[in-house]
């Protein structure tokens, strides 16, 4: 079976997670299509990044099904898949971006190793040729060549976050999930790192679930959105459709809560 | 038993007999404890009074022997046993001597080697204890032992079928320092999710251009499981492949047990481009003039004199005695020498 451009990437239904007596996803279904950016939106608690670990993370469900359409044009069932299986997903086809870069990032050895990483586990055996490539992502996300042998503690907080995804992005996947990736950054550092996603974005044709509270990020980045509240998806549409005439109260209050300068 | 005066208190051989469920560990069992009681008595002056053969009691053998099999039926795969307390502290090869003990018959000739050599404090108060609590024959001689226990060490008299070769661990996990998680390690291990090793090897080279582990260097056991050769130098890893003898690993304090069957394949781990290496010297050992053995440095004065002479006592000692001699031996005080020569 080729990879077809007309079926969802990413098909997610019915999806619902409960910690204890408390509902953090309750019944999310949405389509992902391949090289789209999908904005998921709303408040702190209202299910967002729980929703995202779901997806990308392995991270257990209650109820609802996820099917991912592989390269090889296979489509499998992420909430029952097997370990291994998922592993290698992760390793491959998906990235993860977390919005603390010192949690998707191993702050002991150097960027090199860092972007090397995900090429080592799928069985790089030159050293010489891991080097180049992460000399090349390097130079992709604007950090300076030299700093190679650094350790990413050593970073400022948007070179990690950089360096985050250029290690995500080095085996090339064809989705990405993103939590709050310009949380925790200042105001220009998070311009220079949004104008480095959309152009990264464009040039993969990756597609993207994309995490945030921050609407001006999802304005600039997404092509579709999706608005949660305690844990419901309660409006989904195209990005400007959504904030220039929201439908739900949820999404009205949402928008008019954006900071007019 | 009852009437049986020269029966030590501890011995479980009998008693362990009447326990046992299955028919071949009965077996085992009272042809052990048929042994244990001929060479009791024939040693009865020289063996420690009180004490089961080998120290431990048969059950705790059983127990570990089974960790044993099962170790070897799963090539570098870390077994956990119930590792017991022993009258030496952790750290000082706990886990070897469980081993040891466990394998260890009344006709065995035993080997133990610190750092190559069967002279250091912890060869000689193992090999004591085993003299001690078993009776068996000791040898100082790689060729002669039927069990080899060491620490550090494989000696470069190439090992040979049916000697058992068992290894003292501290940290039996190889990717303890990558992962301090045991929960992830052995998810790790189950899932053949090695990509974390080559980044300690790329760190390696990144920072000093070559990889710089020199001991406890990684390897790769049948083509699966990803093992730690415990702090033997690399200079010793090539020996471990395809290998004559069974290879066993103990690590008491981690209370864990894994092994290398014989003739089994073990690859370091390296890059295409930065290959696995051993140690070099640039000159022979010192006293039998080998060129092709690990050499320790030995500081022979206190005006900065030193000499490079063979880590594995045995092998120079019997160079010597086939009449090699290494090109500094005439200028080392007679002292140092002079015993080794006169045995």
């Amino acid at each position: 079976m080729a990879f077809d451009d007309d079926l969802p990437l990413l098909s997610v239904d019915g999806l619902s997670k409960s910690f204890g007596a408390t509902v953090a996803v309750n019944d999310v279904s949405f389509e992902l299509w391949p090289g789209e950016v999908l904005a998921v939106v709303g408040e702190s608690g209202s299910g967002k990044t729980t929703l995202l670990r779901c997806l990308g993370a392995g991270l257990p469900v209650d109820a609802g099904r996820v099917h991912y359409r592989r390269r090889d044009g296979e489509e499998v069932e992420i909430t029952t898949l097997d370990e291994p299986a998922r592993r290698l997903l992760m390793r491959t086809e998906w990235g993860f971006v977390h919005q603390n870069p010192r949690d998707g990032l191993r702050l002991g050895v150097s960027a090199g190793a860092n972007i090397g990483e995900r090429l080592m586990a799928v069985g790089a055996r030159h050293y010489g040729k891991i080097r180049d490539e992460a000399l090349g992502w390097m130079a992709r996300v604007e950090i300076d060549r030299s700093r190679i042998d650094d350790r990413p503690k050593t970073f400022s907080g948007g070179m990690q976050q950089r360096l985050q995804i250029a290690r995500n992005l080095v085996t090339s996947p064809a989705l990405m999930f993103m939590d709050e990736p310009t949380g925790g950054l200042d105001v220009s550092v998070q311009a220079r790192l949004l104008d480095l996603l959309r152009g990264l974005v464009n040039e993969l044709s990756l597609s993207v679930i994309i995490v945030t509270h921050d609407l001006a990020v999802a304005r600039l980045l997404s092509h579709r959105m999706m608005v949660m509240q305690q844990g419901r998806a309660v409006e989904l549409g195209l990005t400007d459709q959504i904030l220039d005439d929201p439908q739900h109260a949820y999404s009205q209050l949402l928008v008019s809560s954006i900071l007019q300068g | 038993m009852t009437g049986d005066l020269n029966a030590p208190p501890m011995d479980g051989g009998g008693d362990n007999a009447s326990t046992c469920r299955d028919d071949t560990a009965r077996e085992i069992a009272a042809s052990s404890a048929k042994e244990a009681k001929s060479t009791w008595c024939a040693s009865h002056a020289s063996r420690l009074d009180g004490y089961n053969f080998a120290y431990l009691d048969e059950q705790t053998k059983r127990m570990i022997r089974r960790a044993i099999l099962k170790a070897v039926a799963i090539p570098g795969y870390q077994v956990p046993f119930a590792s017991r307390d022993m009258p030496l502290p952790y750290g000082w090869g706990t886990g070897g001597i469980q081993v040891t003990a466990a394998c260890i018959g009344p006709e065995d000739v035993l080997k133990v080697i610190d750092q190559g050599s069967d002279d250091t404090t912890n060869a000689i108060s193992i090999r004591a204890f085993f003299q001690r609590t078993t009776n068996v024959d000791v040898t100082e001689q790689t060729a002669d032992a039927t069990i080899i226990q060491t620490r550090h060490r494989i000696p470069e008299t190439p090992l040979s079928d049916g000697q058992i070769f068992v290894y003292q661990v501290p940290i039996p996990e190889p990717l303890r320092w990558l992962e301090p998680r045991e929960t992830e390690s052995r998810k790790m291990h189950a899932l053949v999710d090695y990509g974390m090793m080559h980044v300690k090897l790329y760190e390696d080279i990144a920072r000093l251009g070559r990889i710089s582990t020199s001991y406890d260097y990684p390897v790769l056991v049948n083509d699966r499981y990803v093992m730690a050769p415990s702090p033997t130098p690399k200079f010793d890893n090539p020996k471990m492949d395809n290998c004559s003898a069974l290879q066993l690993f103990g690590a008491g304090r981690e209370k864990r047990i894994y092994a290398i069957p014989p003739y089994t394949k073990v690859v370091s781990l390296d890059f295409e481009d930065h290959p696995f290496e051993v140690q070099k010297w640039d000159q022979v050992c010192a006293l039998c003039g080998a060129d092709n053995s690990y050499l320790d440095e030995v500081i022979i004065d206190d005006q900065g004199g030193r000499m490079f002479t063979c880590s594995d006592s045995d092998y120079c000692a019997a160079r010597r005695a086939k009449g090699f001699r290494g090109p500094a031996l005439e200028q080392v005080p007679k002292s140092f020498w002079r015993n080794k020569e006169e045995d």
